[in-house]
């Protein structure tokens, strides 16, 4: 039972101590501590290894939201102020005005299969918990193929779109499983594919994973992940 | 069997039935597949035919009117074996043989007889009831007969003729007390299945269908326990059951992709008038042994992935049962309540009744839903009524069904692109006909009839976590292995 993340108002009443921990642990406020699994890229592109997965991102700093449920969720990505278009890739450190805030496009590389948000925010001394974070990524493909498969995990929930297209929403208070959200089959285009992501999360942890499934449910490795359109 | 015509007629069959149209047989031999239909013999020369395993007919009579025939297809070559009583254990298997089952065809044209095995009626033996075996090892074939009055004994049979091998070799005992022997094989393992029990009584018929192993061909068969099956042991496969009595005669039917099932009779299907049928049930193995399987039931299931652990849903918000939780719990009487305040844990101190389709259904979208899947929370969304559906067709064992969300008209069905979708209503097309399919180790295959535009058959596959779709069947993946639950 990880009563930590699933009923954390509650926990505030019925155990005192612990609430001074959760408190700490996800409210902003604590002293930022190094992002120990995320870096600055420091080559044009990256290629993923034999899992497949996609380890570059531009991941946009925390928006406040409240909310795991598929309606809530969908609001909360309608009224947001990033662009969903395939062309729309942002630069790492431009510029993002949200309601009052003013928040930083950030180009990641994780050395681990997937994308730790809760390192990203906390390194940056934002919220990690009741927040949105973006994120996309552009695949360089070098031919169109068929029936493929986007394949992701996410701690919470989250929307995926694949060149603009809504490809995949998952809900509800989740760890991040390796293919957990799996979308239904796509063609991929010769060139550049964008991928775009919203990740909810509640409390505690947040970080997530994608990468593409051939049409025999392997990893895609035959690609080039940069963030150039 | 026990020198036993049955002559049965009945009207048409309930679904609910075991198979459809007309099923009356006793001894049916096992089920072979040709031409694309399914054909079995029985007794007194009688045979049966299907076009898909579900939907039965009469087929055109032997030309030997006998016992309880068993047939085997080797080559180009479909040798049948039935015997024949002149003493009350003096008798004859024969064999004959034709190129086609199919009384169409210009290869359907039986051979003359020629007795393969005799007992003298003075022997421990009645040569009746022969079955066979092609050992998937080494290409031998073998035969084994008898009933009751002595062995179950076992010669080995020329799989280029069909005749003995060595006709003057003394046969081998391997079972006693028993009838309707016959071998099957699998990992490493021979099977002797048999029939325990008296036939031809209707509903006082205490037939019953046992079986043993053995890592040679020729024995000893030992049963779970350990009791050899010439001293008559056998362990229970199956007995009678629910409104079938009197299980007999197993015969294989591998329809091949780890797909087993197996064909029998009983000797009285009470909701048939008693009359001795036949049925095709799944054939599971556990430990080691064979276990008989249930065709699907109607019924209201959650659809859980033997994969990944989660339901099959409607995709859409799903409801908490009770409501969504807004305070700090407030039951009565709970653990740790203070004043009967109840707490975190306390639950509301009443019965929170399952969730009204009708009243939740209101707030889902109109028209085609996606599906998706979950972890099982009781929710309307995640139960699924399986229904047999009449006039449709089916599979060997069973009608096609459809699959609706429980207490709505909101139908599975397949789409052109091979994914899923839930429709609003059920209007009985292929790709909303779903066939059951049990596997060996219990889980369920689950196809539909065919996709709008489905090449090859496709199976209900968990591709992701929370995400099925439609995919080749892989018999050594758990994709596509289901488990019905009753929520």
């Amino acid at each position: 039972m990880n009563t930590f993340k699933r009923d954390a108002s509650s926990l505030v009443i019925v155990l005192a101590a612990a609430a001074v921990l959760l408190a700490s642990a996800v409210t902003g406020g604590a002293a930022s501590v190094p992002a120990s699994t995320l870096s600055p890229p420091k080559t044009g592109e990256i290629k993923p290894g034999p899992d497949g997965f996609i380890r570059r991102w531009l991941v946009l700093e925390p928006i406040a939201a409240t909310g795991l449920t598929d309606s809530i969720v969908q609001a909360a990505v309608r009224k947001s102020p990033v662009v969903n278009e395939p062309s729309a890739i942002p630069r790492d450190g431009e510029k993002v005005n949200v309601e009052s805030a003013q928040l930083t496009w950030h180009a990641l590389d994780t050395s681990n299969y997937n994308l730790n948000l809760f390192h990203f925010a906390r390194s940056l001394d934002k919220n990690t918990s009741n927040v949105l974070f973006w994120a996309v990524t552009v695949i360089q493909v070098p031919r169109e193929i068929r029936d493929v498969r986007l394949a992701i995990g996410s701690n919470a929930a989250s929307v995926w779109w694949v060149n603009g297209q809504e490809m995949i929403g998952i809900y509800g208070d989740r760890q991040t499983v390796i293919d957990d959200g799996v979308s239904k089959r796509l063609t991929l285009k010769k060139g550049s594919n964008v991928i775009r992501a919203a990740v909810v999360n509640g409390g505690g942890a947040t970080d997530f994973c994608a990468r593409i499934l051939d049409s025999n449910d392997k990893p895609l490795t035959d690609i080039v992940v940069n963030l150039r359109p | 069997m026990r020198h036993a015509l049955l002559a049965v007629i009945w009207g048409s069959a309930s679904l609910l039935l075991a198979l459809d149209g007309d099923v009356g047989i006793h001894d049916p031999s096992t089920i072979v597949v040709a031409g694309g239909k399914f054909y079995t013999y029985g007794t007194g020369g009688t045979s049966l035919v299907s076009g898909d395993g579900w939907m039965w007919r009469k087929g055109t009579a032997l030309p030997l009117r006998q016992l309880a025939p068993d047939v085997i297809h080797i080559g180009d070559r479909f040798y049948l074996y039935t015997a024949a009583n002149s003493g009350q254990t003096k008798a004859d298997v024969s064999m004959i043989w034709t190129r086609s089952l199919d009384p169409g065809s210009p290869d359907y044209k039986w051979s003359a007889p020629v007795v393969v095995a005799s007992s003298d009626g003075i022997e421990d033996a009645n040569a009746i009831d022969p079955g066979i075996l092609l050992d998937p090892t080494d290409g031998r074939l073998w035969m084994t007969y008898g009933s009751y009055f002595g062995y179950i004994r076992l010669v080995e049979m020329d799989p280029k003729t069909g005749k003995r091998l060595h006709p003057n070799e003394v046969p081998r005992n391997i079972a006693i007390n028993s009838e309707a022997s016959v071998m099957i094989y699998r990992d490493g393992w021979y099977y002797l299945l048999v029939t325990h029990g008296s036939c031809c009584r209707g509903a006082d018929s205490g037939y019953n269908i046992r079986v043993g192993r053995s890592k040679k061909v020729t024995g000893p068969f030992v049963d779970n326990i350990g009791v050899d099956m010439i001293q008559g042991g056998g362990k229970l496969f199956v007995g009678s059951g629910a409104r079938v009595i009197g299980p007999g005669h197993f015969g294989l039917l591998d329809l091949g992709n780890a797909v087993q099932k197996f064909s029998l009779h009983y000797e009285a299907d009470l909701d048939r008038g008693g009359a001795s049928v036949l049925d095709i049930r799944p054939l599971l193995w556990k430990d080691g042994w064979p276990v008989a399987g249930e065709n699907a039931k109607e019924g209201t299931y959650q659809i859980e992935s033997m994969r990944t652990g989660t339901v099959l849903e409607l995709a859409v918000e799903g409801v908490p049962v009770g409501g969504r939780r807004t305070g700090r719990g407030g039951g009565r009487g709970a653990a740790g309540a203070e004043g009967g305040r109840g707490g975190l844990f306390a639950g509301t101190g009443d019965v929170i009744p399952p969730q009204d389709p009708a009243v939740i259904s209101t707030a889902w979208p109109k028209g085609n839903l996606d599906t998706r899947m979950g972890n099982y929370m009781s929710q309307v969304q995640q139960k699924w009524t399986i229904t047999p559906v009449a006039g449709s067709g089916g599979y060997p064992g069973s009608p096609y069904f459809k699959i609706t969300i429980a207490g709505t008209d909101r139908t599975l069905a397949a789409t052109a692109e091979g994914e899923l979708v839930v429709v609003s209503a059920f209007n009985a097309l292929p790709e909303q006909l779903w066939r059951l399919d049990q596997l060996a180790d219990g889980s369920w295959r689950i196809m539909p009839k065919a996709g709008p535009n489905s090449k090859e058959p496709l199976s209900l596959s968990a591709v992701g976590s929370s995400f099925a779709t439609l995919a080749r069947f892989d018999p050594a993946s758990e994709k596509q292995r289901w488990i019905l639950k009753v929520p």
